[in-house]
């Protein structure tokens, strides 16, 4: 069910990119897509009624894997974030620039490059 | 050696990656300095390349045994992957001292150049999925950046739809990297390949499996995901679509391509056609829509798209021969289609035009650039004795080796098609008479001229690999080895 709307959230996303026309809200529906992925990968790590992952003087190898969420998928959305922030600081520079130069977010209007 | 090995298996990603900080720190407003830092790091990765070909090594991040730590691999089809990148990064790097000198922010310049080297070392040396994807975001986002470089109204352009395409490409490949995660329980490639040899493929895995195909496509640009290539690749500053054409798209894209399917998911017949029906699409339609082009730089871009095909081709039979042939191929399209994008932009540096109406005559005006282009045109139409024939020639033996007599036919018509927009190329912009406007041009800076004699050279050299044998070129043949071996053990 809840993996149902991680993918929902994907495909919003992505109908998003396809439909939009200004660049602005491209870029805002491919961050909604990188953070149905995000919570995909942080789902399948995540375990009903699991505990934290962290190690104590008290937890052995055993306990460790049977009880806690895996940390793992964390780390990786984490990482993702931080690249997402840096693509996404990257898209806005350029929408920024596209507007100083066509004047408009119109992406049907920004058609130099044919063929 | 294990030891020397294991010093230089980070330092291929850490070297370039440090020198591009340094470069932002002490080379700020100092754009001679960042020139001489770049060249240097580029030379010295060629000396490391070269000295560790024919190693094999596996370096534990940090000193964490394997289930629990990062690794890098260096094995024989990384070398090769290693070679094209350092010896055609080096080459630009050299041109870009005087072709960059119309621009500003050199340091930039140089800074982002030696992060997408980065990313791209990391890719071929990543043992882990996730790692991989980390550094194949640093080399997409410094593409990003570099192909809107100039920040004109058409590198802006370019760049946005290379960023959205791009983004999109990499969710894709993030949801593949989380359903493989979820199914077998592990990021590294040995381990993954092992449990996927246990289970087989299921349901699941089968749709990593595509939305990898898909991801990956994107990143190599094979025809039905292309749209973003013929836009960014000629808007870039020259010695960028250099890169990004003659080894960006191999690194981050046929290389994983590769490894996913021959090492990590084992290889079925039904994956491999759809490998060889994306080769032979990518092959059709980038050769025909590379005939009708007018810019110059344009051309050679969907001409990318078109190479890139016979090598997925290559790939897709699965055969010995097949993966020799692709390998081979892949090195060779490194070395003159960088080759290329540099004529083309000695040509805009000194006519200030691309479009091949106008140019003409140039063998008199610019010596240099007409001799290598001529070189890197006969090599890429796949004129004997020239590396390009050699390559062209085992991917088509291969097809008849397997049986496939049609894709062989579709692959030796495109090769003539291929010859035929090169001839156009070398007919309208360097043969024929200059035009009047264009009777006092000054010749080529001369270390972009060095740079192009450097590849031109390269391309030459790569025919006697050959020597080897059809089945077993030097280097390629070891390449090909560390494919067929199947599965990581």
């Amino acid at each position: 069910m809840i993996y149902s709307l991680c993918l929902l959230l994907i495909l919003v996303g992505l109908y998003g990119v396809v439909a939009s026309r200004q660049t602005v809200k491209i870029v805002i529906s491919l961050v909604i897509m990188q953070h149905g992925v995000h919570l995909l990968l942080l789902l399948i790590g995540y375990r009903d009624g699991g505990s934290p992952p962290i190690v104590d003087s008290t937890t052995t190898l055993t306990s460790f894997a049977g009880l806690t969420v895996d940390p793992l998928p964390q780390a990786l959305v984490l990482t993702s974030i931080v690249i997402g922030l840096g693509v996404l600081a990257l898209m806005v520079a350029l929408c920024v620039r596209l507007y100083d130069r066509y004047g408009t977010f119109d992406v049907t209007e920004i058609r130099r490059l044919r063929g | 050696m294990a030891s020397n090995i294991q010093v230089l298996i980070p330092l291929f990603v850490a070297l370039p990656l440090a020198v591009s900080l340094l470069i932002q720190i002490v080379a700020r407003g100092r754009p001679v300095m960042a020139e001489w830092l770049a060249n240097a790091t580029m030379l010295a990765l060629v000396l490391m390349t070269c000295y560790a070909i024919g190693d094999t090594g596996l370096y534990h991040m940090g000193g964490w045994p394997t289930p629990i730590g990062i690794d890098m691999r260096l094995d024989a089809l990384a070398n090769l992957l290693l070679l094209a990148v350092s010896l055609v990064g080096f080459a630009v790097a050299l041109y870009s001292v005087d072709y960059m000198r119309r621009f500003t922010a050199r340091g930039h310049f140089y800074s982002l150049f030696l992060l997408m080297v980065t990313g791209m070392n990391g890719v071929i040396l990543a043992g882990d999925l996730f790692n991989l994807y980390v550094f194949l975001e640093v080399a997409a986002v410094a593409s990003y950046s570099l192909v809107a470089f100039g920040c004109a109204h058409e590198e802006l352009e370019a760049s946005f739809r290379y960023v959205v395409l791009g983004s999109l490409s990499s969710a894709l490949i993030l949801v593949a990297i989380a359903l493989v995660y979820g199914i077998t329980g592990t990021l590294n490639m040995a381990h993954m390949a092992g449990r996927i040899a246990e289970t087989g493929m299921d349901a699941p895995l089968l749709l990593a499996f595509g939305l990898f195909i898909c991801g990956f496509s994107f990143k190599t640009a094979l025809v039905p995901f292309h749209a973003w290539l013929p836009d960014a690749h000629p808007a870039a500053p020259a010695p960028v679509s250099a890169m990004l054409s003659g080894v960006l798209i191999k690194a981050i894209g046929i290389y994983v391509l590769a490894r996913l399917v021959f090492n990590v998911f084992g290889v079925s017949e039904s994956e491999l056609g759809l490998l060889r029906w994306l080769g032979i699409l990518s092959m059709v339609v980038g050769g025909l829509l590379a005939a009708g082009q007018k810019d110059i730089k344009r051309l050679f871009a969907y001409s990318s798209i078109s190479q890139v095909g016979f090598m997925v081709l290559g790939l897709g039979l699965g055969t010995p021969l097949g993966l020799v042939g692709a390998l081979y191929h892949l090195i060779n399209h490194s070395m003159f289609k960088s080759l290329l994008f540099l004529n083309a932009g000695a040509v805009e540096y000194a006519t200030g035009t691309r479009k091949l109406k106008k140019l003409g005559g140039l063998n008199r005006a610019l010596p240099v650039t007409g001799a290598t282009s001529l070189i890197g045109s006969m090599s890429i139409a796949g004129v004997p004795p020239f590396n390009g024939f050699w390559s062209k020639l085992i991917i088509i033996l291969a097809c008849v080796e397997s049986g496939y007599y049609g894709f062989a036919a579709v692959a030796v018509a495109i090769s003539i098609v291929t010859l035929a927009y090169q001839l156009k190329v070398q007919r309208l912009a360097f043969f024929a008479s200059l035009p009047g406007a264009m009777q006092n041009l000054r010749r080529e800076p001369r270390l972009m001229a060095l740079a192009m004699i450097l590849l031109a050279t390269g391309c030459i050299a790569l025919s006697f690999a050959v020597l080897g044998g059809l089945r077993d070129p030097w280097l390629i043949g070891a390449a090909q080895e560390v494919l067929t071996a199947g599965v990581f053990e």
